[in-house]
């Protein structure tokens, strides 16, 4: 049984490094990287078959951050996990840093491949899997876009090629949050109907509340008991969630937030801390 | 003279390699029977991948299959490996490093008759702008052959562009072996260089068959690593021949003759006169129609080195 109360408080933890990383580079983008924090907690401290002290184990479980700009949620992540010291988290996005802008493999441990330029994300995902179905291992490939990014093209090409290749190992997440940097996904190119869309391209499609822990493991449960077909999983999402003024607030994108805002908000993030506790 | 498409070359080596590189796998879009990827296909169809009509697709899956350490080889034409997939191969190969093999067919005019939209005269331009980009131009099948282990022994992303025409044997039954970044010379020479790369290299050497009955000594080399560049060999060239005429079925643009100029402009300013398409579109007509038009041929060589002299 997954222990949700460690999710919870690594979640927790997850948005209180973000913040704090991204208002000390004062550049990044802390939105689309709180929307997502949930997701990625369950999948690296419950879901993942991965080793922080032995980053590139062949049979690891494969992570690919597609909207790559959520970077401070992977950098996050793996520093929670151990897979780099957590003083590091300090240095995103300046000069000499692992930590680059966008995910970079060639200098951080547990980065499966470098990111940034969106919607090439999945067609990657694919290769890892269809290299595990040659090989017949078991590793599963895990992939995070945005709700923004699939009006990228290849986004589709590559959505046909795992559908064709019944890449059952693939497990994709949707962060639905509705908004990207010039506002409302729906006004500036509308996606909907996504689950329609993803379903027509033959996937397993899968809608959940993506701040729900139980939902998210439960879909992460269907997914692997599904056969035959790649499954997306639909996770409607609040851009900066846990942090009240961030919430649904576009601005917020691909802006730092100021030294007073971070405090305000790892006030808050405290006192849902103590909730869960 | 015998003659063979690289792409066929290509294709063959491929399906050679296959044999005894279990790791290597073929990425295709829609294109195996003119790429000549089917013949891998053909004996290894667990190994061979088709996208469907998708390059962008076709470069980033092939990114994914070398992070688990497979040797992805990504086919298609030329004008949409370099010029649709250019981005992805930026910054989904290249940029990360990964250990993909570029290897579009159907480069150069001399495609053809399917026309300009089909007839990539940038592709050399364009990869060879992207840092740690090995960029490769064979002169015909046997050096094809060899280019495609050397790629597969080389750990990186390489761009390795063959042609659709048949092209003259150079190097068959010779005892050449080529390696990545260095310059073959063909000949020795006092007066003028002929640098060439692709189809172009049997050109210059006919070229330089008449030139030297005409009294004109001519070095020719082949230059069939456009990068990494071969400084020692162009510079030796510089130094002890006059000028240097550059042919390549390619833009005067940040081909052949814009590496070789970029290098001697900064090492030893030389006179670096290019043969290759000057800001042109192709179009349609037979691939030898074309090379006649455009001025790729052995008398255009001879013309170009006449007036420079």
């Amino acid at each position: 049984m997954a222990d949700i109360k460690m999710l919870k408080e690594k979640a927790t933890q997850i948005r209180k490094d973000i913040v704090t990383m991204i208002c000390k580079s004062k550049s990044g983008h802390p939105g689309g990287s709180l929307s997502a924090a949930d997701i990625v907690s369950t999948l690296y401290f419950n879901e993942m078959n991965i080793d922080p002290k032995n980053p590139k184990m062949a049979d690891r479980d494969r992570f690919v951050l597609s909207k790559g700009h959520a970077a401070p949620v992977l950098y996050a992540a793996l520093a929670e996990k151990g897979y780099f010291d957590k003083e590091l988290l300090g240095t995103l996005r300046k000069f000499g840093s692992p930590l680059q802008g966008h995910p970079d493999m060639k200098k951080l441990p547990g980065i499966d491949i470098s990111t940034g330029s969106l919607g090439q994300g999945l067609s990657v995902a694919n290769g890892m899997a269809l290299s595990a179905k040659l090989d017949n291992k078991t590793y599963r490939t895990y992939v995070l876009l945005g709700d923004g990014e699939v009006q990228e093209g290849q986004v589709w090409e590559a959505a046909m090629t795992s559908a064709h290749y019944k890449l059952d190992n693939v497990c994709a997440f949707l962060d639905s949050n509705n908004l990207q940097i010039d506002g409302n996904v729906d006004k500036v190119m509308g996606v909907e109907p996504l689950d329609d869309k993803w379903r027509a391209f033959g996937w397993n499609v899968i809608v959940i509340d993506g701040h729900n822990f139980e939902e998210i493991l439960g879909a992460l449960e269907a997914a692997k008991a599904h056969k035959g077909q790649p499954t997306m999983i639909i996770a409607k999402t609040t851009k900066g969630k846990g942090i009240s003024f961030m919430e649904n607030i576009c601005g917020f994108h691909g802006v730092a937030p100021t030294p007073e805002e971070t405090d305000k908000a790892l006030e808050e993030l405290k006192h849902v801390e103590c909730c869960t506790n | 003279m015998s003659k063979k498409a690289t792409r066929q070359a290509y294709g063959e080596a491929l399906a050679e390699l296959g044999r005894i590189n279990k790791d290597v796998v073929v990425l295709e879009a829609d294109l195996s029977k003119s790429t000549k990827t089917s013949i891998f296909q053909g004996e290894f169809p667990e190994r061979h991948f088709n996208v469907g009509i998708a390059e962008a697709d076709l470069m980033a899956t092939a990114a994914g299959f070398a992070t688990t350490g497979k040797i992805a080889f990504a086919s298609t034409f030329a004008m949409f490996a370099a010029g649709r997939g250019f981005e992805q191969i930026r910054n989904t190969i290249a940029y990360p490093k990964l250990n993909v093999k570029i290897a579009p067919t159907h480069a150069g005019i001399s495609v053809g008759e399917d026309g300009g939209s089909h007839q990539s005269v940038e592709d050399i331009s364009l990869m060879r702008s992207i840092p740690g980009m090995v960029v490769l131009c064979p002169a015909d099948a046997e050096e094809t052959r060899q280019m495609v282990f050397a790629a597969a022994e080389y750990d990186g992303p390489v761009y390795l562009r063959s042609g659709r025409l048949d092209t003259e044997d150079i190097y068959k039954g010779t005892d050449y072996k080529f390696e990545i970044g260095i310059a073959d010379t063909l000949k020795e020479g006092i007066d003028v260089t002929l640098a060439a790369t692709g189809m172009l290299v049997h050109e210059a050497m006919e070229a330089a068959k008449t030139l030297e009955a005409e009294g004109i000594s001519v070095r020719v080399i082949n230059v069939s690593t456009i990068k990494p560049l071969d400084g020692p060999t162009i510079l030796k060239a510089a130094q002890e021949t006059k000028f240097i005429v550059t042919c390549e079925e390619h833009s005067v643009i940040g081909g052949l003759g814009g590496a070789i100029s970029e290098f001697l402009g900064e090492t030893h300013p030389t006179l670096v006169k290019k043969l290759g398409i000057y800001d042109k579109f192709g179009q349609s007509g037979t691939g030898n129609q074309l090379l006649d038009e455009y001025g790729l041929r052995a008398k255009d060589i001879v013309a170009k080195v006449k007036e420079s002299m």
